[in-house]
């Protein structure tokens, strides 16, 4: 009954999935992109979640064309609106973790965050 | 009176602008818009907490006049005010002893920015203080993590960049559990707003649907505050970050932005969730064996540390542990002792942090403890500073680390089952934060020949930095009024909490 339910429910299912593949690369690859690609996954994955909480089967975005004015018509604007402002973050955060590999990149040549640790205990600044 | 009532909004509002005005401003212009900013702010939030004490009642705020359900709100408080107050002094006291080191140590024409970030940082604590909508408190979450992250990367070395990294890696992990904790509750009960969240999680807890889906929306949310807060296991980035970058980032840091989030914490606990709920559910009980832990290994690991700006960072994982273990408690009590451990750590922290920069300037710049030796000898003000924060982080009475630990003491007595591993906790770290920082004292007091030091080493009097001087008597008497006048104080914060939901 349990898994049946997941089945129904498997567009949640794949959020959370996403979700843990975009958190375990964050955390857990060396390598700078790719903890920038895993912490994008994430986000989207949550973008994915909210967006299928909002969506009701059958209605439309919204915006009023034809004059239809019923609730019953239109899906929830909410989660939508939310997912437009956690894109701009996640966005922003982006931008700072490149911009933040690219000085480090630039001082060690090297992309692996390990690696760059292991050379500032030799240097020891 | 009621022009009072727009005075949060319009402090987060003067904070969020000075940001982007200090960014096309000149060096000076900045640093003093900054002062007037964060001067104007504190004013403010002491006529909000005047205003709430009077009153005895709390405020909500609509944004734009759309009412409950639909809108965003601001809700205040005594306490809520009281925190706005204590922030701002706290901030104002860290850039104005900071700003020698901070003209040393950055780029002349990046200190604008430098401002910028502070101003972003403290409206974003503000937000979070007073904020009366979960996806509100997230957005303003991110906004303290990259403008957190901009005061650590400001002094450009290999360590701080490094350090800078490590802790948006582990923010951003953060943030993606309360992100998602969030939508869970968004989607378990349709609102955003607290108020009307608690509502039907309440009806929700009474009735027992959707028992798991809560749960996991708890645990997302505490998780990812805790990994944000530097709870114990989370701590990998802290001592870099806190050790490496300008004394006033240092000081903010390590005082203010994890208590940021930890009052968010406080805040989802009572006025999200409802403490019954969060108690029912066990997380406080995971939160209250990670805080003693915290509590424990992060006094050892300062006591194997040499450089004493690690040290203190490290003391400060302890110290979250603290805090940590008196939301463990899961009474009104340890709240509240919680509550003002957040007020004694930073203010003792932060006087830490600036005493040990005033010891390592007649030290050669050395942080090691030989270096340090006799330093207490050269910069007589920073050494009786250091002793005093040493003392007040010891918990010796008329401190103010003596008022928290005691209330931590109570409130773990008034438990049934945590009193005895809190009590022997809170015994040992006691002994061991000695350990550490008598140590340290010692080592300042020691005379120099003895240690055959021969470099011949500076000496600062009041004279020489009139300004971090003064800031120093400024944390010394902030610690002595904490510990001293705590019975108002504590008073205030109980009643505080009691309108907090």
């Amino acid at each position: 009954m349990n898994l049946s339910n997941l089945f129904h429910n498997y567009e949640e299912a794949v959020a959370m999935i996403l979700f843990g593949i975009g958190f375990s690369n964050l955390l857990l690859q060396n390598n700078l992109i790719k903890k920038i690609i895993g912490l994008n996954i994430m986000d989207t994955a949550v973008y994915l979640f909210l967006a299928l909480k909002g969506y009701i089967e059958g209605r439309k975005a919204p915006i009023v064309v034809d004059g239809i004015q019923s609730v019953d018509a239109y899906i929830n604007p909410i989660p939508s609106g939310l997912v437009l402002t956690g894109i701009v973050v996640s966005v922003s955060v982006s931008a700072l973790m490149l911009s933040l590999t690219i000085r480090l990149y630039r001082r060690y040549h090297t992309l692996d965050l390990d690696e760059i640790s292991t050379r500032l205990r030799k240097e020891g600044l | 009176m009621e022009v009072v009532r727009n005075f949060p909004f319009l402090s987060i509002i003067m904070a969020l602008f000075s940001g982007p005005l200090c960014s096309v401003l000149g060096r000076q212009a900045a640093k003093w818009v900054n002062t007037a900013v964060i001067s104007l702010i504190g004013v403010m939030s002491f006529a909000v907490l005047l205003f709430t004490v009077r009153t005895g009642d709390f405020y909500v705020y609509q944004m734009g006049h759309f009412p409950a359900p639909w809108g965003n709100e601001i809700r205040f408080g005594q306490l809520e005010a009281w925190m706005a107050l204590f922030f701002c002094v706290i901030m104002l006291l860290c850039m104005l002893s900071g700003r020698r080191e901070l003209a040393r140590e950055t780029e002349p024409t990046k200190q604008n920015l430098y401002y910028a970030m502070v101003g972003l940082l403290l409206s974003s604590l503000l937000a979070l203080i007073y904020t009366n909508d979960m996806f509100t408190a997230y957005v303003f979450v991110e906004i303290n993590t990259i403008s957190a992250c901009g005061l650590i990367m400001i002094r450009e070395n290999g360590r701080t960049l490094e350090a800078a990294m490590r802790y948006m890696i582990m923010s951003l992990l953060g943030s993606g559990l309360l992100l998602m904790g969030l939508c869970f509750l968004y989607d378990l009960t349709g609102h955003l707003l607290m108020s009307n969240i608690r509502e039907s999680v309440t009806a929700l807890a009474a009735s027992g649907e959707y028992h798991v889906p809560l749960l996991v929306a708890i645990c997302l949310m505490s998780v990812g505050i805790a990994i944000k807060s530097a709870l114990f296991p989370f701590h990998a980035w802290l001592p870099d970050a806190y050790g490496y970058s300008t004394l006033s980032s240092s000081a903010i840091l390590s005082s203010l932005v994890s208590k940021g989030y930890i009052f968010l914490l406080v805040k989802i606990f009572y006025r999200v969730i409802g403490f019954d709920v969060v108690r029912e559910s066990k997380v406080v009980n995971v939160l209250f064996i990670f805080g003693i832990l915290g509590m424990i290994l992060g006094s050892v690991f300062a006591i194997q540390e040499d450089n004493v700006r690690r040290m203190i960072a490290y003391s400060s994982v302890a110290q979250i542990g603290y805090i940590y273990m008196g939301f463990g408690l899961g009474t009104a009590a340890g709240m509240i002792a919680s509550l003002y451990h957040i007020l004694s750590h930073a203010a003792t922290k932060s006087l830490l942090f600036v005493a040990a920069s005033g010891l390592t300037d007649v030290s050669d710049e050395r942080t090691d403890f030989l270096g340090l030796t006799g330093a207490g000898y050269r910069n007589k003000l920073a050494g009786l500073a250091f002793t005093v924060g040493s003392l007040s982080m010891v918990g010796i009475p008329a401190f103010s680390g003596f008022i928290s630990k005691l209330l931590f003491a109570q409130a773990a007595y008034e438990t049934r089952h945590k009193m005895l591993l809190a009590l022997v906790a809170l015994a040992i770290s006691t002994i061991l934060n000695a350990v550490y920082f008598m140590k340290t004292v010692i080592r300042l007091y020691t005379p120099g020949w003895r240690a055959g030091l021969t470099v011949a080493q500076a000496k600062i009097t009041v004279k020489d930095q009139p300004l971090k001087s003064a800031m120093l008597v400024c944390f010394i008497m902030l610690n002595l009024f904490l510990g001293l006048c705590s019975e108002p104080l504590v008073r205030l914060m109980i009643e505080g909490l009691e309108r907090f939901a």
